[in-house]
């Protein structure tokens, strides 16, 4: 195999999936250049173990390796913002105590989106969650991928995708409803 | 099942990941439980806000060639090779216009068959077909038989009604069959097989047309947000509903006329 099919192979997956790529780190890292420092990282990174990759979902395989180098990155120039060894529990320690959180039924995210301006709202919300939530929201909202294509992204077991994202989606709920009480 | 089984459940449920047994289970408790239906609308409701208003961030036009650089790709190399991707890219996107041209060219052609496949009166049979659709998702009457069970479904039909439809359980391709009920439709009482996908129902319409002893190819029709899906074969007449993919319902069908 020479040298320019391997980068013509690489580049035909990389293009396919770059949208996905920086939409994943832009939402990670919260910050325009941040995310394109990330992309590019892990684009070098992907093309440096491609003889690794043997076919199946280039999305799900480049989306692993772009989340990855995003936590090397934290590791070191963010180390503050890093939740080691993040589980539930710990995140319960940190002051989001996501299962205290009570369903107010009389809530309805319908009628507060449709007077407020709703992108900056949900943004603002998403935002703010943790990472590890949010990243579970991308994948899942944004990229529409499956529990098990954001287990094998995420590198979790697929019973903990759906806990994630119905803790995710709580908080997320909370903060809409944060936003409304504040505004 | 009871509020806190179905809660543990509710997000897999919404996001369509649960095993048919389980969303039978859930669509029976949200259909009685005001409260755990109410939770459910304020999960989807929240789902289709961050999808409907999250940010899609694209990539900056200028990343994909920051990245070839760094791979040492084509713009890296010698000065030969760069212009040679160029007018590959140039080429590909003429080709995708010309394409989508084609593509726009042929879907107006075949549009133009079926309108003149006598449109006014499948058009009048496509709107029963949406009401009876409708409604028994409203009423939650989905079946006077329900059972999954095909030799079942088939000699209750054909005791009701003056013709034996094709009945067969296609859970193995992923369209388990709930049950058959009858229906009024085109002036005269038809079968309804009720087929499920995920968590959507799929409604097939079946009755005896003399004029269509042949198999006549599919046609798919987009209205009011469902797809439905109109074929005849050796004197039945087929209409299938739904809002699964189009692709899906494809499936489904020449599932369904394969394994008859």
């Amino acid at each position: 195999m020479g040298k320019q099919s391997r980068v013509d192979r690489f580049e035909e997956i990389f293009v396919a999936h770059l949208d996905a790529a920086y939409d994943l780190a832009r939402w990670l890292t919260r910050d325009e250049r941040n995310a394109e420092d990330v992309v590019q990282e892990a684009c070098l990174r992907a093309f440096k173990f491609f003889d690794s990759f043997h076919g199946g979902d280039g999305r799900i395989w480049l989306l692993a390796i772009v989340r990855n180098t995003y936590y090397t990155w934290l590791e070191k120039n963010r180390p503050q913002m890093l939740n080691v060894s993040f589980d539930e529990d710990t995140l319960t320690a940190n002051g989001y105590d996501v299962d205290a959180l009570t369903h107010d039924t009389e809530y309805c995210v319908d009628r507060l989106l449709e007077r407020e301006d709703s992108r900056r709202l949900v943004n603002h919300a998403l935002d703010r969650l943790p990472a590890e939530f949010r990243e579970v929201i991308v994948l899942r909202e944004l990229e529409d991928m499956s529990y098990k294509e954001i287990a094998a992204v995420a590198n979790i077991p697929i019973g903990t995708v759906m806990s994630r994202l119905a803790r995710a989606r709580k908080l997320l709920q909370q903060h809409l409803q944060q936003s409304k009480q504040e505004s | 099942m009871d509020c806190t089984q179905t809660r543990s459940l509710l997000h897999g449920y919404v996001d369509q990941e649960l095993d048919l047994a389980n969303v039978i289970a859930v669509d029976e408790h949200l259909q009685s439980c005001m409260a755990c239906k109410k939770i459910y609308d304020q999960h989807s409701a929240l789902r289709s806000a961050v999808r409907q208003h999250a940010s899609y961030y694209a990539a900056p036009a200028a990343l994909a060639d920051r990245i070839r650089a760094t791979i040492g790709g084509p713009a890296a190399h010698a000065p030969a090779k760069t212009v040679k991707p160029r007018w590959q890219w140039f080429q590909l996107g003429r080709w995708l216009q010309l394409g989508t041209a084609v593509t726009a060219t042929a879907a107006v052609t075949w549009m133009a068959a079926i309108q003149l496949n006598g449109p006014s009166r499948n058009e009048a049979i496509m709107q029963q077909v949406i009401a009876s659709h409708a409604r028994s998702l409203l009423t939650s009457h989905l079946a006077d038989v329900a059972t999954s069970d095909q030799h079942t479904v088939k000699p209750w039909l054909s005791s009701k009604l003056d013709f034996s439809p094709p009945v067969t359980d296609l859970t193995g391709a992923g369209f388990p069959l709930v049950g058959g009920r009858l229906d009024y439709l085109d002036s005269r009482a038809v079968a309804t097989l009720v087929y499920r996908h995920r968590q959507h129902v799929i409604n097939l319409f079946v009755w005896p047309d003399s004029k269509s002893d042949k198999m006549s190819p599919m046609q798919i029709y987009s209205r009011h947000g469902y797809c439905l899906l109109h074929w005849t074969d050796a004197g039945m007449t087929y209409w299938a509903i739904s809002d699964v993919e189009p692709a899906d319902l494809k499936t489904f069908a020449e599932t369904y006329a394969s394994a008859k």
